[in-house]
């Protein structure tokens, strides 16, 4: 397969940045999109180019790592994919393919594609830990959960932190990733314990780190590579209000 | 800052504060459409009349208008602060961006729809409002009443220009736009999501968005065709 491509080149952060574009040709059908991209490095190499930076790691969608804001959507055409998993044979030979970074004002531009997404990992730190003195290893059912609620739990919690629900929302607003880390842990039992003091400082560190608010276009839960649902915002916000109303936590910024 | 201060100032504090004056003008929109109703009546307008002297004095409907009045008021302020910090967001835009592979265009568009509902409000309010409140109308006498304030005549009056019904219909289709996501967007901010109901709340806010609006509409148009 033949392609255009036209991809976001920047230095630095402090680079002005802009397109460059390449042109590749024998691409297997086969091919992910990273494997295509490494194709591309290589034959940059070999002329003496500057190779495109990208961030990748387990190249198998479990990992979260892989950022690319390909033809207008994160990770691309393909539904519940992450870049990683996203085959050349999604498009059409000859096609112009735009890669673009993650923008947003929280995500700033490292280099090339590759973007500083520490603000996902500051939330969680503000979230905190479960202090819970838990012991040795619980024997199984020890604590009674439901099926339903382990699989809404699981279902959050299947989150990668990749950002496509920041990159994809109008707002830039990470709600879709925080509202997933914050129901992972209310829905269970260990969790429930501290759900009220980390929902309110998760939110708060999401504020200061400059992200949009949610105007429940859902496009997040469209873009999401985990396929993560709407009920999660709403469950944070519940538990948001409900801390805010509860909780002994008057001094908090 | 104080814990309240603190919670209505975060990010979930000022979409709360959109979902309850959104809410609250929701059931405002209501009264309001039962009132207009009036206007169909072919009593040469005396039903509307009384209606709109019961609208503007008594002290309940007062207590009520002026809550309307504020939750115009925070929704319209509100609603700038999160766009602009929105705007902001997002520094750099990008090159290609395929929003509608992913969400609907009234959900992204519901500042552009809330402001020509504003800009229609300031001429609505300037016709009926001001004149009702501010303006020199004349009385009418009806049996068992003293003389009331006849609102009806500018009613018709207004009506009777194409463009003012025009304004108008144009007006109800931006608000039905702003009611499909705005009503299910309210309930979805207020954490009220549940499998059984939000099918429900879904199906409620799109008739009421067709509804309501259609409504509306339909008396300048039905008063500028019966005055032809």
């Amino acid at each position: 397969m033949y392609f255009k491509l036209k991809i976001w080149r920047q230095k630095s952060p402090e680079d002005k940045g802009g397109f460059q574009f390449y042109e590749l040709d024998d691409v297997s059908p086969d091919m992910s999109f990273l494997e295509m991209i490494d194709v591309l490095n290589e034959s940059l190499e070999i002329k003496g180019v500057e190779p495109v930076h990208f961030d990748h790691d387990c190249r198998e969608g479990i990992c979260g790592t892989c950022s690319m804001f390909i033809n207008g959507r994160p990770h691309g055409p393909q539904r519940g994919v992450t870049t990683c998993q996203l085959h050349m044979r999604s498009f059409n030979d000859g096609d112009t393919i735009t890669i673009e970074p993650w923008r947003a004002r929280s995500f700033p531009v490292i280099k090339d594609l590759v973007v500083d997404r520490s603000a996902f990992d500051r939330i969680i730190q503000a979230g905190g830990f479960v202090s819970v003195s838990t012991g040795g290893v619980p024997d199984a059912n020890e604590i009674p959960i439901s099926t339903n609620i382990a699989n809404e739990a699981m279902d959050a919690a299947s989150c990668i932190g990749c950002g496509a629900c920041v990159a994809a929302c109008k707002n830039a607003s990470a709600m879709l990733f925080v509202a997933a880390k914050i129901s992972q842990l209310a829905l269970l039992p260990q969790g429930k314990i501290e759900a009220a003091s980390r929902a309110e400082n998760m939110v708060v560190q999401m504020d200061s780190e400059g992200f949009g608010t949610c105007t429940n276009t859902e496009a997040c839960v469209a873009e999401c590579p985990k396929e993560i649902g709407l009920v999660h915002i709403a469950r944070m916000n519940r538990e948001y209000f409900f801390a805010k109303q509860s909780s002994e936590n008057i001094s908090l910024r | 800052m104080n814990w309240l201060s603190q919670t209505l100032a975060s990010s979930l504090g000022k979409k709360l504060i959109m979902a309850l004056t959104g809410l609250f003008l929701i059931l405002f929109l209501t009264g309001h459409l039962i009132g207009n109703l009036q206007l169909l009546k072919d009593d040469g307008g005396q039903a509307f009349n009384e209606y709109a002297k019961f609208m503007t004095t008594t002290p309940i409907v007062k207590i009520l208008s002026y809550l309307t009045y504020i939750s115009i008021i925070l929704h319209v302020i509100y609603s700038l602060i999160l766009t602009i910090n929105n705007l902001k967001s997002r520094p750099i835009k990008y090159a290609v961006n395929r929003q509608s592979e992913n969400s609907v265009w009234t959900s992204r568009n519901m500042g552009i729809l809330g402001t020509l509902i504003l800009i229609f409000l300031v001429i609505h309010l300037r016709s009926f409002w001001y004149e009702m409140h501010f303006g020199s109308i004349p009385t009418i006498a009806y049996e068992g009443g003293g003389q009331i304030k006849n609102l009806y005549l500018i009613v018709v009056e207004a009506f009777s220009h194409l463009w003012y019904v025009i304004l108008y219909v144009v007006s109800m289709v931006a608000l039905a736009f702003h009611l499909t996501h705005g009503f299910q967007s309210a309930f979805q901010t207020l954490g009220l999501r549940h499998l059984k109901y939000t099918p429900l709340i879904k199906i409620a806010g799109l008739l009421f968005a067709i509804l309501v609006p259609a409504l509306f509409a339909l008396q300048p148009v039905y008063l500028y065709l019966k005055n032809l």
